[in-house]
């Protein structure tokens, strides 16, 4: 009977499963925000007015040509397969054997970096072209406008894409048994290589996947909505007003 | 009297459309002008080329003695220099009426946080929104947006304050108060260039007014001169029809 064995399962492997999930989380959580790292940095950098003539347009250019082919070169191929070149070629060419881990990280995070680079272009083109006047107009150059103006208002703009990166990359971590990284779908794998009971073992897993993704899903429901922030503002009294503003 | 702007053979084309042509003029220390002119002159885009927004496609912009327009020139410490109060207001989103006018004094001018703060203070309770210190841009009014971006232009103390249209985006009913601390400014002393449709107050307060037509500035004169007696016949049917939708 499958429920007898998915509960033999549980109680005799759970430390392997909580491990593994353990594992895809922290794959997928920092992959993510180091994604969204690379993301931040190439959409400022794609979106620096072009100067009309010179060494830095020169390079610039270059710099953007090179960030195009990552983007279009991550997005347009798979991950697992991503995960093999980079593992393998980088014993390659470097003759190094490197840590499973750290290949994962690797992967994960250059992969959804040309994903969040994309986005975050999308972000700033579609804050209003005002606010870019109105910080020029206080003397900011393109690094202070995006830091203390517009990347604010990126980041809670996309948001929710990038919550959305974290829920696809905990489920595609799975890929990244290919290298041997001991996430949840590479030791899932060998619980049932040993019981020899394939539906039940990867039922359990099946559970732990919907488990990590709903309740990330809900918990960054509950910063978005933090992050709207109060719809009031305190007005200060007469008394108030002449002392040092309030925070 | 002591030249802080002066504008030389100034052109500027967006593709094949010439949209200043030839523009000379300058503005003096302590002086008010006020830019008027029908829809399409050119005004916002004289502005906007005078704090570089825009890159003139010619001429000379000389600022304080020194051409702007070289290449060496550094842009972001010229426009510190000046104040540019927008027609759309412009606020940062993401800050609050008081973070709005001390982000500039802080990461440009490098001032302390305390003092940045002192000196908005300042200016907020010029404009009248000192009260508001903890607002959103989004929860306040149009009038008292404005009011808070004359407040974060003036924060960094700049040498002219640039005006496009200030009152055009308010309802009616506020744009009395936006006006209102626009003149007191204007008595200070500050040295100030406004676009503006407001016809009563650029007589009002202006020191010379400039009439543009077409990219071209058609006439300038002292308020008396041009309200009363234009000289052009553009100036003349420009006040006419003007005057008769107010
Ligand atoms: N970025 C731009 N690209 C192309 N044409 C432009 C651009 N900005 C302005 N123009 C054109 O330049 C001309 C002058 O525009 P400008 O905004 O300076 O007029 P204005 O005098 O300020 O008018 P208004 O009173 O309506 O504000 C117009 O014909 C306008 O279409
Ligand atoms: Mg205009």
């Amino acid at each position: 009977m499958s429920l007898e064995w998915i509960v033999k399962i549980i109680s005799e492997n759970w430390p392997m499963f909580l491990r593994g999930a353990g594992m895809t989380l922290y794959i997928a959580l920092i992959g993510t925000v180091l994604g969204a790292v690379i993301g931040l940095m190439a959409g400022v950098i794609r979106t620096i007015p072009m100067p009309e003539r010179g060494l830095k347009k020169a390079i610039l250019k270059v710099t953007n040509v090179i960030l195009s082919i990552y983007i279009e070169f991550f997005r347009g191929t798979p991950m697992i397969v991503q995960a093999m070149v980079i593992y393998y070629g980088s014993a390659l060419a470097f003759n190094i054997d490197m840590n499973v881990l750290l290949a994962a990280v690797i992967v994960v995070s250059i992969n959804t970096g040309a994903y969040m680079a994309e986005i975050v272009r999308g972000g700033i083109v579609s804050i209003d072209k005002g606010q870019f006047e109105a910080a020029q107009a206080i003397g900011m150059n393109h690094f202070q406008t995006m830091v203390n103006v517009v990347l604010p208002q990126v980041i809670r703009n996309i948001l929710p894409a990038t919550g959305n990166q974290f829920v696809i990359n905990i489920k595609d971590t799975s890929v990244l048994n290919v290298i041997s990284v001991s996430e949840l779908y590479f030791l899932t794998k060998s619980v049932a290589g040993n019981n020899f009971r394939y539906f039940e073992s990867f039922f359990v897993a099946c559970m732990l996947y919907f488990v990590m993704t709903f309740i990330v899903t809900r918990i960054l429901l509950y910063f978005e909505r933090r992050l709207e922030g109060p719809d009031n503002y305190t007005m200060l009294s007469d008394v108030k007003q002449a002392d040092v503003p309030a925070k | 009297m002591e030249q802080v702007i002066d504008i030389q053979h100034l052109n500027k084309s967006f593709g094949t459309h010439e949209v200043l042509k030839d523009i000379n003029f300058s503005v003096n220390k302590g002086e008010v002008v006020s830019i008027i002119g029908s829809s399409g002159s050119g005004k916002s885009t004289l502005l906007r080329c005078i704090n570089l927004l825009e890159k003139p496609s010619g001429g000379q912009i000389i600022y304080n003695g020194e051409n702007i327009l070289d290449d060496l020139h550094d842009i972001p410490a010229y426009r510190r220099k000046l104040g540019m109060v927008f027609q759309q207001f412009n606020l940062f989103n993401n800050h609050n009426v008081l973070n709005n006018c001390v982000v500039g004094q802080i990461k440009v001018l490098n001032r302390s946080k305390d003092e940045a703060e002192k000196i908005a203070m300042k200016y907020l309770k010029i404009v009248g929104m000192d009260k508001y210190i903890n607002a959103k841009p989004k929860q306040l009014s149009g009038g008292q947006k404005q009011r808070v971006a004359i407040a974060r232009a003036l924060s960094m103390e700049p040498d002219v304050m640039l005006f496009d249209e200030p009152t055009s985006a308010l309802d009616p009913e506020m744009v009395g108060e936006v006006l209102k601390v626009m003149k007191e400014l204007a008595e200070s002393g500050l040295t100030m260039l406004i676009v503006t449709h407001e016809m009563e107050f650029a007589k009002e307060v202006s020191d010379r007014v400039v009439f543009m037509d077409k990219g071209v500035i058609a006439e300038e004169g002292s308020p008396e001169q041009i309200f009363n007696n234009p000289k052009q016949d553009r100036t003349r049917e420009f006040l006419k029809r003007t005057l008769k939708q107010s």
